[in-house]
């Protein structure tokens, strides 16, 4: 061996050496957080705390109430996720060392929340009492209280420092403004905005806030860039004259594909995916599918879109081509997939089988299963790579 | 694996592991207990204590009366999100639900 190589590989190890050394807390080497994620193991109180490159479980980070129906969304730095419990926990979750840093009991009954564009403020959506309430994401005090009167759905950053989000029991849209004063949010609010608004989502640019509506046909579509044009409904044909089946489970609205001017979203109470024409807001046709969508998710090349079922169809995943608009491929990993998640750049997606106590790596091109990792009743998965996207 | 298989498809199809007067075995139990803290729990909570839905708790069920709560889980209630569950679910199994409901609901043991 010549000196100049053994150089390099003398280096590394003294480098090597020196960074476990100055390791401060014991966790090992110093690392990023880019590639680590969670997975909420809903009846446990639990997280599995997840490293996508090397599809291996770091540990479980136990201590959460109950996570029924519980989301995340990532500090700006990703090191920490936010993870917001049925029971009104708000939980502030330390990704480099597995461990909670903060945690606080904001509310009687809550439904998700969001990050403000600047990375300051938590905002959580709660059905008791109903309201939106602001924390600081670093301490986890009270900013601001935003009573509703009514249970909140659909809560998501915009940009301008604004959350939006909507009232199920009132049929309204709210823009909270924070890029103000944060502690008196400057509030826009628009009525009769359609029956039972159930989620909402934002577009990848930040710019559209969309609902879903429940309790009639079509969405309420705001272009946050222009708040006095109002909200608009779109689809209003949608299902018309149709039975509606019965909702065995609330469909989401998270992230949608784009291809050139097409969104995709679950047709509630219809087996179908609808194609909406973003630049009319006009259906611009359907995809049958094997029962009523939960989440229709985009890859992040838009290329394919994954969707899971509600009951009793939920052991199914389809995967739908987005040019030719065709369901590709169908798989049954097991009984309750609830929710699917992509590697940052989409090579892998993840699944949670909820009654098969387990996590699925699926390779996103060849469909072929890359791991399995065990969990217990796994639901929500979400990846640090969230923290730089609106509306997730 | 195969037991959970079993499992969906028993719940799919009503009247297979109850007849029409008699309370579901301790097996269908196992499995009624499952469906309502893991289905009914997307929108009341796995503990049962609400969310879209309204709270099942004991204390919120224990003065209402068995008939309604019968035909609110077999039927839904029309203009709002509770689905009708007839297809998956026989009456002397929704009697069973709703009884133990009122009494306070046993956990999920898998």
């Amino acid at each position: 061996m010549t000196s100049n190589k053994l150089l390099p590989a003398l280096a590394l190890a003294i480098l090597s050496f020196t960074t476990l050394a100055a390791d401060p807390v014991g966790n090992g080497p110093l690392r990023g957080t880019g590639d680590l994620g969670i997975a909420v193991e809903r009846a446990k109180g639990s997280l599995q705390w997840l490293d996508t490159t090397k599809m291996t479980s770091l540990g479980r980070i136990e201590g959460l109430g109950d996570l029924s129906h519980a989301s995340a969304v990532f500090s700006r730095d990703e090191r920490y996720a936010y993870v917001f419990g049925r029971d009104g926990g708000l939980t502030k979750v330390d990704l480099l060392t597995g461990t909670i840093a903060r945690r606080v009991m904001q509310s009687g009954n809550s439904i998700g929340g969001a990050i403000s564009q600047d990375g300051r403020f938590i905002a959580a959506a709660n059905y008791t009492p109903g309201g939106v309430k602001i924390f600081d994401s670093d301490s986890l005090d009270l900013v601001a209280d935003i009573p509703t009167g009514s249970k909140v759905i659909g809560l998501e950053d915009i940009p301008g420092n604004r959350f939006g989000f909507s009232l199920w029991d009132k049929d309204e849209i709210w823009i909270a403004d924070l890029s103000g004063d944060p502690k008196n949010p400057r509030l826009t609010k628009f009525t009769n905005i359609g029956h039972q608004p159930y989620d909402a989502l934002v577009s990848p640019d930040g710019r559209w806030y969309v609902a879903g509506l429940y309790g009639e046909d079509g969405i309420a579509v705001l272009d946050t860039w222009n708040l006095e044009a109002g909200v608009k409904r779109a689809l209003p044909d949608y299902g018309r004259g149709e039975e509606k089946l019965p909702v065995y489970k609330m469909p989401h609205l998270e992230t949608w594909a784009m291809v050139g001017n097409l969104a995709f979203i679950p047709g509630v109470g219809h087996h179908e995916v609808v194609i909406v024409d973003t630049a009319t807001w006009t259906q611009a046709g359907v995809i049958p599918v094997a029962g009523q969508p939960v989440f229709v998710m985009a890859q992040p090349d838009g290329r394919r879109l994954w969707v899971n079922f509600a009951f009793p169809n939920y052991d199914t995943v389809q995967v739908i081509d987005v040019p030719s608009q065709r369901v590709v491929h169908t798989m049954k990993p097991g009984v309750a997939v609830l929710h699917m998640e992509f590697a940052p750049r989409g090579e892998a997606v993840w699944l949670s089988v909820r009654d098969g106590n387990r996590l699925e790596v699926y390779d996103t091109a060849s469909f072929r299963k890359l791991a399995e990792l065990p969990a217990d009743a796994p639901s929500g998965i979400f990846f640090t790579a969230r923290a730089h996207r609106f509306g997730l | 694996m195969i037991s959970k298989a079993v499992c969906l498809v028993a719940l799919m199809v009503p009247f297979c592991a109850a007849s029409a007067d008699m309370a579901p075995g301790p097996e269908r139990q196992r499995e009624l207990i499952h469906f309502v803290r893991q289905e009914c729990g997307f929108c009341h909570g796995l503990r049962l204590t609400g969310g879209l839905g309204s709270p099942l708790t004991a204390q919120a069920m224990r003065d209402k009366p068995m008939d309604t709560l019968v035909a609110v889980i077999l039927h839904g209630i029309p203009g709002t999100a509770m689905p009708g569950w007839q297809p998956f679910l026989a009456e002397p199994e929704v009697v069973w639900i709703v009884k133990s409901l009122q009494e306070g609901f046993p956990n999920d043991v898998k």
